[in-house]
């Protein structure tokens, strides 16, 4: 009777509050058998709440949960389980010294007389991975394999369970582009044994790609759903952002000035392994142009920033910006002459997240007279002036403006504070790593926009990235990174991602001059 | 209670931290107070009321009012350095540094001030210059080690504790008093080196060791306050503290402020040693072999002031004032520690302040989120109907 029903969950108005705001606002969504279905959403609209409510981690204040047709009451991670739901989580919740098998069984062990019965387990595991696809070591350690491996153990930790539903929260934000191409395959193969999959994602490619239908949120709202078959791109990304988005950004010609940064020869040590992870790299940057380092993370990249910015020192090299030798300058110095620095991990470097919003926008500044007097004491009216000016400038929303604490404010708007105060600097050089890194297209499009915006205003920028579509529509010029050495330069009009990717990936390399 | 009459009215006033902070500190100084009544019963249910009456009375024990007023005195004297040593953990804590040193740096403090006025006869000012340099060496070390090799500073600070005290135990030997293990009194010796009471100890019945440290103890907390707060020193000290990477980032010189904080920490701690031997109050003695609880007091001081110095001014009088009560007590019946333990529990508590403000806030947001549903709700329902 229950199995009558073509929907294997149905979350109908779900209304779920949070001190403050409404997280989910009478959301409904309906999963059929055997499809698909995406749910997509800006940060912070609550896609993850609404999740969080179907595995029990919340329980929600208002709305029905109906399984196979028939209403359940969904109270802890156990209840779920029992209904067979199971999900990977975005960060993964694996013991890192245990093997791929032991995380697997962890929890629903068979026993006999008290001892691990691992034979049968094993048995099941090396089936369902044949069954699937899904290729795993069972007896590698979770700290020595991939992050690919690691999540194809989290999928395998679902099926062992016998889990009929299969919430997939933002699976490819960790993932090569190969491990994300497989983890499709492995996605349509698992619906097609008639597993109904939750895929949560804000990358409209991959949505577009491999699922059946798309639910959308907005700010807590449901704002629809539509079938793939029947939509694209552009109206995804209207239902997600409320407007329209250009995907791909524009710029107009221009023909670079002077040059502002010059580097020569810089070699940087590594911290985490014991070898140069820069290696005798020489380049320049011109006013009015966006150079852009692409290569697939861990090349380097991060290092060639340490030693620019000064947070790690060249061992030998040469850089120069705007004409002064700041090679041994202190990171103080080296802002002070005129470098901004957007830095990869904005919460450990970018801002101090526990501090209001007000003193983040000054964090590069607050020294400055226009913000403490001599005696020593911040001028605080000014700060809040200046905070209320910037906020306002580049639209920062936050719950109460600049007394705002900064680890309250999404994702987005932290990248935009951190924007805002290191453009807001006037920079020659702006030094921008990964600064779109798990945006959704909106706070994308605007950052873009932001930084050609700089280039046109005739000053240098140097983009890291390792989205090559960023690559290819912003950039003027293109250096690629691999294995500490620059292999490299390219115009994003004469070449293509293919001839790219090869270089990345250290199959070809060519002599560039600085 | 009419306390909780007024919170019912105001959720705003509920709201504000500091006032939240207030009411955490005396919920668990009830509690403390009441698990202190329950140790008590189960040593002697006889006396167990009448002994905590005596701890909270303290100096009121006594009848006549200028008696009183002398013992409040008393516990005044012993609360300034009691503050001194919670604000120089509480200024490290606040650069994420915790300074179980304070206890080391006291002893530091303690053995120069009392060298410079027993042995080198000198007078007060250079004293207490003496006692707040030699704190903030100690203070010193531990930021070097701390901030060049990475040596966690509770570490290196308990074993400062130690080569303090015997360091500081063979530095006065010369200056004890021959028949026991005391140095000598310093009004016996040098009265120069006595701190001024500018008058003060006439409000106090002629308590002589009432002196201008206690109104000095008080003066360096607001400052303390306000450089924390208001200046570019506090704004780095605090980012460097908070997010160590991040202060890197911005070009904060964190090796620097890491030595600096624990120098200042440490000056504090010393000068709050001062502030007690230089009263006279207390005579060190060279054959004790436990570091002087001080500085490990000042961690409760801290914790119940909820972080702040103002906050610490009143926490210190409390636990001195507990403190000194337990001293009243039937010797007979009772340990005078039952005071330590009250502190202890207190303490303990703080740890559930947190829980406290926590739970409060999303009381009273959730209450909040009610009466606005409330009145937009009529609004809604067509709305909802439609959809």
């Amino acid at each position: 009777m229950a199995d009558n029903s073509t929907y294997a969950i149905e979350m109908l108005n779900i209304t779920k509050r949070f001190p403050g705001i409404i997280a989910n606002d009478n959301v409904t969504i309906q999963l059929k058998k055997g499809e698909i279905h995406a749910l997509l959403g800006e940060n912070g609209a609550g896609k993850s709440t609404l999740m969080s409510v179907l595995f029990g981690l919340y329980q929600a204040e208002e709305g029905v949960i109906k399984k196979d047709g028939r209403e359940v009451k969904i109270n802890n991670p156990n209840d779920a389980n029992d209904l067979g739901i199971g999900m990977v989580h975005q960060h993964f919740k694996l013991v890192q010294c245990f093997t791929v098998l032991d995380n697997i069984i962890l929890g629903v062990e068979t026993t006999k007389y008290g001892l691990l019965q691992k034979e049968e387990a094993r048995k099941k595991v090396l089936e369902l991975s044949d069954k699937y696809g899904l290729k795993v070591d069972p007896d590698a350690k979770i700290e020595d394999i991939t992050v690919g491996m690691q999540q194809r153990t989290e999928i395998l930790k679902m099926l062992y369970r016998d889990n009929e539903i299969l919430i997939f929260d933002e699976p490819t934000a960790v993932l090569t582009p190969s491990e994300i191409d497989e983890l499709m395959d492995i996605m349509r193969n698992l619906a097609k044994e008639g597993k109904s999959i939750l895929f949560i994602s804000h990358k409209l490619a991959e949505i577009m790609a491999v699922a059946d239908r798309c639910s959308v949120l907005r700010r807590g709202k449901y704002i629809g759903t539509v079938n793939i078959a029947d939509t694209n791109q552009d109206e995804l990304s209207r239902m997600m952002v409320g407007r329209d988005v250009q995907l791909v950004a524009t710029k107009e010609d221009k023909v670079p000035g002077d040059v502002i940064l010059h580097v020569e020869n810089m070699t940087v040590p590594s911290k985490l392994h014991h070898n140069n992870a820069v290696k005798n790299v020489s380049f320049d940057v011109r006013s009015g142009e966006i150079v852009c380092i692409a290569g697939i993370d861990g090349n380097g990249q991060t290092e060639l920033v340490y030693g620019l910015s000064g947070l790690e020192n060249c061992t030998t090299g040469k850089i120069t910006l705007s004409g002064k030798d700041i090679t041994h300058a202190s990171i103080r110095e080296r802002s002070t002459s005129g470098m901004s620095h957007i830095p990869e991990d904005r919460h450990k470097h970018g801002l101090v997240m526990d501090y209001s919003l007000a003193y983040n926008l000054v964090l590069q500044r607050y020294f400055e007279p226009e913000f403490s007097n001599k005696a020593g004491f911040l001028k605080k009216s000014e700060i809040n002036k200046y905070a209320d000016k910037l906020i306002k400038q580049y639209d920062i929303r936050s719950g109460q403006g600049a007394p705002t604490i900064a680890r309250s404010m999404s994702g987005g708007n932290q990248q935009k504070a951190i924007i805002a105060r290191e453009i807001d600097k006037n920079p020659d050089l702006l030094i921008a790593v990964q600064p779109t890194r798990g945006l959704d297209v909106g706070a994308i499009e605007y950052i873009h926009k932001q930084l050609i915006a700089q280039r046109d205003a005739g000053h240098a920028v140097l983009l890291v990235s390792l989205e090559l579509e960023e690559v290819m529509s912003i950039s003027d010029r293109i250096l690629v990174m691999y294995e500490g050495e620059l292999v490299g330069e390219f115009d994003p009009k004469k070449t293509t991602p293919e001839e790219l990717g090869l270089y990345m990936a250290g199959a070809k390399r060519k002599e560039i001059g600085a | 209670m009419t306390g909780q009459e007024k919170n019912k009215k105001s959720g705003g006033l509920l709201s504000n931290p500091a006032v939240q902070s207030i009411l955490a500190a005396l919920l668990c100084i009830v509690i403390g107070l009441l698990v202190g009544y329950i140790a008590l019963l189960i040593i002697n249910p006889g006396g167990a009321t009448n002994a905590i009456i005596t701890i909270l009375k303290n100096y009121f024990t006594y009848p006549s009012k200028q008696a009183a007023m002398k013992y409040l005195g008393n516990t005044l004297v012993k609360a300034a350095p009691l503050l001194m040593c919670a604000l120089s953990i509480q200024f490290c804590y606040q650069a994420g540094l915790f300074n179980i040193g304070a206890a080391g740096q006291y002893v530091a403090g303690a053995g120069a001030a009392l060298f410079c006025a027993l042995q080198l006869k000198l007078a007060w000012p250079v004293c207490l210059l003496a006692a707040l340099i030699a704190g903030g060496v100690f203070g010193i070390i531990v930021g070097i080690l701390k901030s060049y090799l990475n040596v966690n500073e509770v570490i290196s600070g308990i074993m400062l504790n130690w080569i303090g005290l015997y360091t500081v135990n063979m530095l006065l030997s010369g200056v004890k008093e021959t028949a026991s293990p005391y140095t000598v009194q310093i009004a016996s010796v040098n009265k120069s080196a006595l701190l001024p009471s500018l008058g003060m100890e006439k409000l106090f019945t002629n308590n002589k060791y009432v002196t201008i440290a206690i109104p000095l103890a008080v003066i360096i907390a607001i400052v303390l306050k306000i450089v924390l707060s208001m200046t570019v020193f506090g704004y780095e000290i605090k980012a460097t503290g908070i997010a160590k990477d991040a202060a890197k980032y911005s070009g904060m010189k964190e090796k620097k402020n890491i030595i600096l904080t624990l120098f200042i920490g440490g000056a504090l701690a010393g000068l709050g040693a001062a502030f007690l031997f230089l009263t006279g109050y207390e005579q060190w003695s060279v054959t004790q072999s436990s570091v002087p609880g001080m500085g490990f007091n000042g961690i409760a001081a801290t914790f119940l002031g909820g972080l702040d110095p103002i906050g610490t001014i009143f926490a210190s009088y409390f636990i001195q004032h507990i403190t000194s009560g337990g001293s009243y007590l039937d010797k007979n019946i009772y340990p005078s520690q039952i005071s330590d333990f009250i502190s202890a529990i207190i303490i303990y508590l703080c740890g559930f302040v947190l829980f406290f403000k926590l739970y409060l806030n999303s009381y009273l947001s959730r209450r909040q989120e009610r009466d606005k549903n409330k009145t937009v709700a009529s609004t809604n329902k067509e709305e909802g109907g439609n959809k």
